[in-house]
């Protein structure tokens, strides 16, 4: 019982404030979106430090349902910095246009719990309850702006495509469990082990896999992603490219780490598949956009592929090499909506390439900032992309998988096409048209977002800790 | 006491101090100081840059040219897992350096005058530019070599594309992929190396120092390492067929980042395939050297020959530097002492005398605002300091003996000739050729008669022009009529590097 509790304390912890702030926000007829907020990113920002300032032993909760260790902890972390990032962003944006409710805070707690569940999930079980937790908070969030054909257009599609995905995790999960009689991670794998890869083990893997590449949106199933992100109010497209995505590849990591650790030879092929697909789709599909969310909607698409490279190799550098890409992109992702949230008009928002032309003159902090993490994303050194790119390669050589890293190279300078369009427009084109000043804390989070992107890797000292921390998160998932 | 200071670090990172510096002005500045940042900032930016040239002269002349190995070491933790920070010179790098720190000052003080527009911007770029470049030369690790040689891409990419000229958008696109697909390349290259030298040493690293000493790698891997590296430093050289994006980015690009390009960026590709082709895979190298020969001299011959037909000056140049890469390549691949000091005396001779040509083109583009051949004519009425100045860059550009141009072509030559007569015999006849283009280029815009009306009222060059040409014709002379300042410094490291490499050939005919 105590060990449960400890285990779950920092979901405990997010469960009850987040009730209570639902509470809180419904007892009084006044407006409390901004108080709200405030505290749940305080809440959010605790919670993702919770895991390494309690520096709890590793244990399970529920009976085995949960595992918590190092790997949840790192994972907790980013997810909690990044969604109290989001949820900061997204004050002025849902102020200006009328539509600031205290449920969207709610929300984002609850998301994250669902998150939180998933990343610290023992069981096919838990793992449902936590991506259907997540999801459901989404597609409300997707859909926040009702009033809006496009963004209701959104939900709609988000949902009916979750739901889709789900029902394939559901058809995985119970092939997995009547093939080998359990739905815990640990049970499956001696059970494999025992009877050896069994066709119907197989076939629910691959479901399993299936499904989850719908909610990191890797090709083919990724049809929904430019939809929803352009859809979608622009902070919540932010929160939605960021802490869900690592959710998700978090379970996809550990699903073939843990339950599937033994059969290499059976899931690495389905990683290989996902993974050049979605960066040739990436690549590919973001040359002819205009709207800048649906060109990051394929930019996410091809990064994702860019993640699933390491964890092909299935070891323990893959898997924190996909951390640290993810921690990167992740940090680069929450600059780069910042700046969207920048483009504003006298009139409203805008969210065209062409918008943004001439920004260097009419604008050039924010031009230099987002020059700096377009060059980040396109992975040109000495700014941290480059060395995402790098720790995510790395693996897939050592593992013998050269050539699908050299397919990812290239695919990268096909991808750096888009993004240079970017930098052209700003820097080499005339200027139309002029943003109206940014608010602070928009601001505020762009410049912390570059900073981190330009020197953090290249400091000694700084650079070593934060490639432990990683290490030691993927050191714990192949301990289990 | 030079021993003990990080003098390398700081020739590297004081221009990005001081780009960081006038960012920082920039932001906290207020809007109406704006302008007279804008007037100071070139000015500061030439005093960082002084200030990199005198470090740059007192660490040469500290140098110790009789010891091979690499000096002002420093080794600094950095990534872990045998990636660190690795900087150093030896007798090779050590020129290279001086050359970038020499020509940087040369850049920012024409820039003062012909840059019209957003000089604040122009000259943290440039001197980011600078630190990035000086990097490639002293790393000596394989990835933080190429954090420098690809971080070069986003200050050019933005140099070619804000100051560029009409067709600038297109030609910054060609440099950035061209480039960046080359270097992808390398970079797989680097990482199986680097995997590989913890299959074969015990430890992973990427310190060159034991790369270069340590590491054998087996003759089949080698040929596609070369040719991945090949494929980075060949489009960065630029080789033919690969040279295309080269006529387009210098023609867009302002004169500053026009005599960068040809004086040092260029070089960077020569540099690599003597830092890191030849030590690290003798045998691909040795193996591969034959095509290397023919598309050296296909360059040299067909890039003359196009040179001829064209109208602009700048894109005239541009090919005349295409075919005197290929002299370089040539050199370097004969493997012999000749050949290479005669490739490395090459490109630093190139650096000076381009980068002069273009200052030459940039006076009267400022004066003209055009770079066609056919709008001037009768100059050397109007201009005879100028017409004397540019008849002496034309010349070394043949290779006049007495110019540094000559030294360079009839070392790489020689040494070709022991290796493939028939070689040497196509780079000579190019060399008539670069004297067909070059003199016609001459003849069309300082002889002739005035006819263009508007040349009517051109002024001579002004003092700084003058400045300008005088110090790079000193150094055109000095170097043609005393080589030996350069070939002493670079002896004893093309030394090492020969006898590495016929040790490495002796070793694999063994196996």
């Amino acid at each position: 019982m105590f060990q449960t509790v400890s285990t779950f304390l920092p979901e405990l912890f997010l469960a009850v404030t987040a009730s209570l702030l639902l509470g809180f926000g419904l007892s009084k007829s006044q407006d409390r979106s901004v108080i709200v907020r405030y505290i749940s990113a305080g809440i959010l920002v605790v919670f993702g430090l919770m895991g390494y300032a309690l520096d709890r032993p590793d244990g399970t909760a529920f009976s085995g349902l949960l595992y918590n260790n190092d790997f949840s902890d790192f994972l907790k972390a980013i997810i909690g910095l990044s969604a109290a990032a989001a949820l900061l962003l997204s004050k002025h944006y849902f102020q200006s246009e009328k539509l600031d409710r205290y449920e969207f805070s709610v929300l984002t707690l609850y998301a994250v719990l669902g998150m939180s569940i998933m990343v610290s999930a023992n069981n096919l079980l838990s793992m449902y309850i936590g991506i259907e937790m997540q999801s459901l908070a989404l597609y409300i969030m997707a859909a926040f702006n009702r009033d809006s054909l496009r963004a209701s257009e959104a939900g709609l599609k988000y949902f009916v495509l979750g739901a889709l995905s789900s029902g394939l995790l559901l058809y995985g999960a119970s092939m997995v469990y009547g093939f080998t009689g359990s739905l815990d991670f640990v049970t499956i794998r001696a059970s494999i082990e025992l009877s050896g890869p069994t066709t119907g083990v197989i076939a629910g893997m691959v479901f399993l896999l299936c499904g989850l590449a719908f909610k990191i949106s890797a090709a083919p199933f990724h049809m929904w992603t430019p939809d929803v992100y352009e859809g979608s109010p622009t902070p919540v497209t932010g929160f939605f490219a960021a802490a869900p995505k690592l959710a998700a590849m978090a379970i996809i990591a550990r699903l073939i780490v843990v339950p599937f650790g033994d059969i290499l030879g059976q899931w690495q092929q389905v990683i290989i598949v996902l993974a050049i697909l979605s960066m040739v789709v990436g690549a590919l599909g973001a040359i002819v956009q205009t709207n800048i969310k649906r060109l990051m909607a394929y930019s996410s698409i091809a990064n994702m592929g860019y993640a699933l490279v390491p964890l092909a190799a299935g070891t323990v550098a893959g898997v924190q090499g996909m951390l640290i890409f993810m921690a990167i992109y992740i940090i680069t992702v929450i600059g780069v909506f910042a700046t969207i949230l920048q483009m504003r008009l006298r009139n409203g928002m805008v969210e065209q390439i062409s918008d943004l032309s001439g920004l260097s003159k009419t604008n050039p902090g924010m031009a230099i900032s987002f020059t700096i993490l377009m060059f980040s994303l396109i992975g040109i050194p000495p700014l941290l992309g480059f060395f995402g790119k790098l720790y995510a390669f790395l693996p897939a050589f050592e593992a013998g998988l050269w050539w699908l890293a050299l397919i990812a190279l290239v695919a990268s300078v096909i991808g750096a096409f888009y993004y240079l369009r970017l930098v052209k427009v700003m820097w080499f084109d005339e200027p139309t048209r002029e943003f109206v000043q940014a608010p602070h804390l928009v601001r505020v989070i762009t410049i912390i977002s570059v900073l981190l992107t330009f020197p953090l890797l290249i400091i000694p000292g700084i650079s070593g800790a934060v490639i432990g921390l990683a290490e030691t998160a993927a050191q714990a998932l192949f301990v289990q | 006491m030079l021993e003990d200071l990080p003098i390398l670090s700081f020739i590297t990172f004081i221009p990005l101090g001081g780009a960081l510096l006038l960012s920082l002005f920039a932001w906290l500045g207020k809007a109406d100081g704006r302008e007279q940042l804008e007037r100071n900032a070139p000015r500061a930016a030439l005093v960082i840059s002084i200030a990199v040239l005198i470090l740059s002269i007192v660490m040469t002349l500290d140098f110790d040219s009789s010891k091979a190995g690499f000096q002002f070491m420093e080794d600094t933790p950095w990534l872990g897992g045998g990636i660190e920070y690795r900087v150093g010179v030896d007798g090779i790098s050590v020129l290279f350096v001086l050359l970038t720190a020499f020509l940087t000052p040369f850049c920012i003080l024409a820039s003062m005058t012909s840059v019209k527009k957003r000089m604040l911007e122009y000259m943290i770029a440039f001197l980011i530019l600078e630190t990035l470049m000086i990097g490639v030369f002293v790393s000596l690790d394989l990835i933080l070599f190429y954090l420098f040689f690809e971080a070069v891409l986003i200050p050019m990419f933005i140099i070619i594309g804000v100051w560029g000229g009409k067709n600038r958008v297109y030609a910054s696109y060609k440099f950035f992929l061209y480039t960046l697909l080359g270097s992808v390349l390398m970079l797989a290259a680097i990482l199986w190396i680097y995997f590989y030298s913890g299959e074969q040493l015990g430890e992973r690293t990427t310190d060159m120092r034991v790369l270069i000493e340590e590491l054998k790698i087996p003759g089949g891997v080698q040929t596609w390492l070369w040719l991945a590296f090949f494929s980075s430093f060949a489009v960065k050289m630029p080789m033919w067929p690969v040279h295309t994006w080269l006529p387009d980015a210098h023609v867009e690009a302002p004169t500053a980042g026009s005599v960068i390009l040809a004086g040092i960026l260029l070089k960077l590709g020569g540099y690599g395939f003597l830092r890191f082709s030849i030590p690290l895979f003798p045998e691909a190298s040795l193996n591969l050297a034959p095509i290397i020969f023919w598309m050296s001299v296909i360059a040299i011959i067909y890039t003359s020959l196009v040179a001829y037909r064209q109208n602009d000056m700048k894109k005239l140049i541009a090919y005349s530097s295409v075919a005197h890469m290929g002299f370089v390549t040539m050199g370097i691949f004969t493997f012999n002492m000749q050949g290479i000091q005669g490739g490395i005396f090459q490109m630093l001779s190139h650096g000076v005398i381009s980068g002069a040509l273009f200052f030459c083109v940039g006076v009267i583009y400022d004066r003209m605002h055009t770079r066609e051949i056919a709008s001037y004519g009768g100059l050397v009425s109007k201009m005879p300091v100028y017409a004397a100045f540019f008849l002496l860059f034309t010349m070394a550009n043949v290779g006049l003996p007495g110019t540094s141009g000559f030294v360079g072509e009839i070392l790489t030559m020689v040494g070709a000739y022991q290796v493939n007569p028939w070689i040497a015999f196509g780079a000579a006849f190019g060399m008539i050729l670069s004297a067909v283009y070059a003199l016609h280029l001459y003849r069309e815009v300082i002889f002739g008669e005035v006819v263009n009306e508007k040349l009517e009222g051109i002024l001579d060059v002004t003092k700084t022009e003058a400045f300008i040409l005088g110090t790079l014709a000193f150094f055109t002379i000095l170097l043609g009529i005393y080589p030996s300042l350069i070939t002493d410094v670079t002896a004893a490291s093309v030394e090492k590097l020969i006898a590495d490499f016929n040790t490495a050939q002796i070793a694999a005919g063994v196996q």
